[in-house]
């Protein structure tokens, strides 16, 4: 298990580290994303000029109501819920999509802002199909606020509530978004893809009863051994069986979600870079875990034996805590690795268009590219490996979890 | 300095919340319960038959080994029974050769023997008949003698005195 420890040691080292640089590049100037036709000058926005690195990779991590490949933007289905008007739904392209997912569209008072829908909670916004200007995008008390321009006025958008209760700047709003967004189609995609390759697997199993592995066997097989005699075996013991398509399902589902996040020109959807994902997987394993969990485990929580008291005071909450501490942790680990990666990648790509002046000095962003290219190829081939090693942390710690749950007593 | 673009990756909305559940637990229910039980079990069964096959070739190797030596065995037995074999026909040969000249050895002997005793016999006949002729030859001549001696008493008196001593 050792050599496990230091690689996955010395990655997040290299993730540490790398996590500080796209930081420094969110710092942003008043500018605006709407580009085009539309609304220039109108409300009083002003024209964007200049390249923005901070924002663009923020924007391209972001989960998104429109799939956008190149210079396609496919159009998703929203389904919109209003606590007070109840549901909307309508595909994505009523926004009219245009650059970097900005609709010209309004539609029952919802606007499509950097590819997210928000929603114009004013009453006198009109609840139909209108043109709408470009968007204001502005700070207030450190939070993200985003103002549409429609008829020469600016209304306030509502972002859709999130389940992070005010912790990272979000919270419950006006509206609720349960759209197959650029994520979650990302994920039924994958789904699917993994339904059908481990259905196709396991009837290669059946067939071949007693032969040597063929196709698309062999491709899984290595990793599903891997996992079954590396991970499942060693830290559930005698119940590895029991434990191990949970397992498998939590190391497979991470592993093709961080590969296909990764492949390039593809949208590079951030599914398991969003906490929205990791925190499902987090709070599965949690409950895993602890309904698994026996006597002794919990004995060992809420009243460790051969402790004395005055200890058994400061070690319970200890233990309590821990239990929370531990899925919080899955969770994090998970979403910081992808997420730095996808920003640092995005970040080394935006050093072409830093160095180039958004397009004026060619010479310079030539220069640039060839620096940004090696250190992208560095970067993706390194995000290569993270993409495995998260994958296989993810499960090796569950596993450990649950087998720490699940052990006898032995003394 | 604004902060322009939202870090929404940290703030878990309710539809990705809801979707992830939805297909993480389909996936599990449906692959996990199914193809990961269904593919590990095959492992299983396949490592249990390599297992066997490996056994069975360690057993059917051992027992080729013990024909081998078997019929090593069968040979080196038959080998050893040709040379028994053939030692005991020469010795069964010398055995009846040294039988017969015994045999010829006693059988000429026993006619030398024969052959002796005749001699003797015949010789035995022709001293007994020699001795027969000298006894008549003497008998005539001793008669002879006789007529022409004892044509007196005294001279036979003596004789038969003389006689009568010789017996003595």
């Amino acid at each position: 298990m050792y050599k496990y420890l230091i690689i996955l040691l010395s990655l997040l080292a290299v993730q540490a580290t790398s996590f500080a640089s796209p930081e420094d590049s969110t710092h942003t100037q008043n500018a605006l994303h709407e580009s085009g036709d539309h609304g220039q000058g109108a409300c009083g926005i002003e024209q964007h000029t200049e390249f923005d690195a901070g924002s663009t990779a923020l924007h391209h991590i972001a989960d998104a109501n429109v799939y956008s490949i190149g210079p396609f933007n496919l159009p998703l289905p929203c389904f919109l819920y209003v606590p007070t008007e109840g549901w909307h739904v309508f595909s994505s392209s009523k926004f009219d999509i245009g650059h970097h997912g900005t609709g010209h569209k309004a539609i029952n008072g919802f606007v499509l802002d950097g590819g997210t829908v928000r929603r114009v909670a004013d009453e006198s916004f009109p609840k139909t199909e209108v043109q709408v200007d470009g968007f204001k995008h502005s700070e207030e008390d450190g939070k993200f606020v985003s103002h549409v321009c429609y008829n020469g006025q600016l209304y306030l958008t509502d972002a859709k509530s999130t389940a992070d209760f005010g912790v990272f700047g979000g919270g419950i709003t006006s509206f609720y978004d349960f759209s197959l967004t650029k994520n979650s189609t990302s994920l039924l995609l994958m789904t699917i893809l993994l339904i059908w390759v481990f259905l196709s697997v396991n009837s290669a199993y059946k067939k071949r009863k007693g032969q040597a592995p063929s196709g698309l066997q062999n491709f899984i097989e290595p990793i599903f051994i891997f996992i079954q005699d590396d991970v499942c075996k060693p830290f559930l013991g005698n119940k590895w069986e029991k434990y191990l398509p949970f397992i498998m399902s939590l190391f497979f589902f991470v592993l093709v979600l961080n590969f296909y996040g990764q492949i390039p020109f593809f949208g590079g959807a951030n599914v398991t870079g969003n906490l929205a994902f990791t925190m499902v997987l987090a709070i599965i394993a949690f409950l895993v875990t602890n309904f698994s969990g026996n006597g002794h485990y919990w004995k060992h929580i809420l009243w460790p034996p051969g402790v004395p008291l005055y200890v058994k005071v400061i070690l319970v909450p200890v233990e309590i805590i821990g239990v929370f501490i531990k899925p919080l942790t899955l969770m994090l680990r998970l979403f910081a690795n992808i997420t730095a990666g996808h920003l640092v990648i995005l970040v080394f790509i935006s050093l072409i268009f830093i160095f180039g002046n958004s397009g004026e000095s060619v010479g310079a962003s030539l220069g640039a590219s060839i620096g940004s290219f090696l250190l992208t190829m560095f970067m993706m081939a390194i995000e290569l490996i993270v993409a495995f090693v998260q994958a296989f942390v993810f499960a090796i710690l569950t596993a450990s979890y649950i087998g720490a749950a699940t052990e006898e007593a032995h003394h | 300095m604004l902060f322009l673009a939202d870090f929404s990756p940290i703030k878990p909305d309710f539809g990705l919340l809801f979707w992830s559940t939805l297909f993480f637990l389909i996936f599990w229910l449906l692959v996990g319960k199914v193809a990961f039980k269904g593919i590990a079990n095959g492992l299983k069964e396949r490592a249990k038959s390599i297992q066997e096959s490996l056994d069975e070739a360690k057993k059917a190797r051992v027992e080729m080994q013990n024909l081998v030596s078997e019929n090593e065995q069968l040979l080196a037995q038959a080998r050893e029974e040709r040379a028994q074999i053939l030692r005991e026909a020469k010795e069964a040969k010398d055995q009846i050769i040294a039988e017969a000249r015994e045999r010829a050895k006693s059988e000429g002997q026993l006619l030398i023997n024969n052959a002796k005793e005749a001699i003797e016999n015949l010789k035995n006949e022709a001293m007994v008949d020699v001795k027969n002729k000298a006894g008549l030859l003497a008998l005539e001549v001793a008669e002879r003698v006789l007529r022409k001696e004892l044509s007196n008493d005294d001279a036979q008196v003596n004789y038969v005195q003389t006689l009568l001593k010789e017996i003595k």
